[in-house]
């Protein structure tokens, strides 16, 4: 049964800055899965665990947040804080029976990376091999 | 303040089981201060109870709300604005809350979302530590305001014991010596001659030792 994750990204403003530039166009065209939905926020540090557990409660079947570099984020410490609140969800899904990598944490470096494409097919094909979210999206 | 944290899901989610419609009721008391039951840990939990149930394929509607504090009758009374639209409220409060809206609502299925754990203060963000036990005796005047029942392993009232080694207690090696602490800060205080002083034994009946302890203010009362 073919089956396309419905993934949910959650993109540091910088991080994805360049990738986002030209509508996108050169991230499409360096195969980024079509199946990521991408939210950019001004800083991973402001993102909450209920807005990670909000997407799990939307239908996704995976979800993963690209913050900056751990000794390098602008705001200084934000993606060090967005990694603990996935952690968080990590926990709490293991506590629930789920398999905690359905969230994941990236620090990758501001501008247009193989590694924000690698980090997305990364997931997409981990939460194929796992297979539909257990919440029923 | 009294601080709690979450029981692990597996025992809440259990204690849920069976319910259609769930208000999960934070407390915005201490358990907001020491992060375990505010409204936005409430929310966090209401989240993982519906993605609980419906990984286990039950039905549930899962609303929240929260109160000033669930420890005072005032304010338990304002449950009643949810009236019909839960079978069971999920207490996100401590102990105490729980007790009031069994109390107070006798029909009313309360479950409780926390473990209450101690009286203690956050020593740093994120980190909070037991310094008050509730005794009903306080003896913080004789020993440097460092609290002997709450912060000593063994509670001794004569410390330190023969195995506080290097300032760290041997039950907990990473926890200071509570009586190594009074020591020190009495003699910082010129008072260390009180030290050689034995304490006498402690009468615990103010403790809790002889049933629930209650109070009561005559110039309070209506």
């Amino acid at each position: 049964m073919s089956f396309t994750p419905d993934i949910r990204l959650f993109s540091c403003h910088y991080t994805s800055q360049q990738s986002c530039a030209h509508e996108g166009r050169e991230l499409q065209e360096l195969g980024f899965p079509e199946n990521v939905r991408m939210t950019r926020v001004a800083c991973t540090g402001k993102l909450e665990v209920l807005t990670l557990l909000k997407a799990f409660e939307d239908g996704a079947d995976g979800v993963y947040v690209v913050g900056c570099p751990k000794d390098g984020c602008h705001n200084v410490k934000g993606s060090q804080r967005a990694a603990k609140r996935v952690q968080a969800v990590r926990d709490a899904l293991e506590e629930l029976g789920v398999e905690p990598d359905r969230v994941r944490m990236y620090h990758l470096p501001r501008g247009l990376h193989p590694e924000f494409v690698d980090a997305a097919r990364e997931m997409d094909e981990g939460i194929r091999s796992m297979g539909p979210g257990p919440f029923g999206g | 303040m009294i601080v709690a944290e979450r029981k692990p899901l597996a025992e809440i989610m259990e204690m849920v089981r069976d319910c259609k419609k769930i208000l999960v009721l934070a407390c915005r008391g201490c358990v907001t201060v020491c992060s375990a039951g505010g409204e936005r840990e409430a929310a966090i939990l209401a989240s993982l109870v519906r993605l609980g149930m419906k990984k286990n394929g039950r039905d549930v509607e899962v609303i929240e709300g929260s109160l000033v504090r669930q420890c005072d009758r005032e304010y338990v009374d304002a449950i009643d604005q949810w009236k019909g639209q839960y079978d069971a409220i999920l207490s996100t409060a401590c102990g105490v809350g729980v007790n009031f809206i069994a109390n107070l609502r006798p029909r009313d299925n309360v479950l409780p979302a926390l473990n209450t754990t101690f009286f203690g203060g956050s020593a740093e963000q994120g980190v909070w530590s037991e310094q008050c036990a509730g005794c009903g005796d306080c003896v913080l005047h004789l020993t440097g305001g460092l609290c002997p029942v709450a912060r000593c392993a063994k509670s001794l009232m004569n410390g330190p014991c023969g195995g506080s080694v290097n300032g760290r207690c041997e039950i907990h090696p990473d926890v200071d010596c509570v009586w190594q602490m009074i020591y020190d800060r009495m003699g910082r205080l010129d008072r260390q001659k009180e030290m050689a002083k034995p304490a006498p034994i402690r009468d615990w009946s103010a403790a809790g030792h002889g049933g629930p302890r209650k109070q009561v203010r005559q110039d309070l009362t209506v």
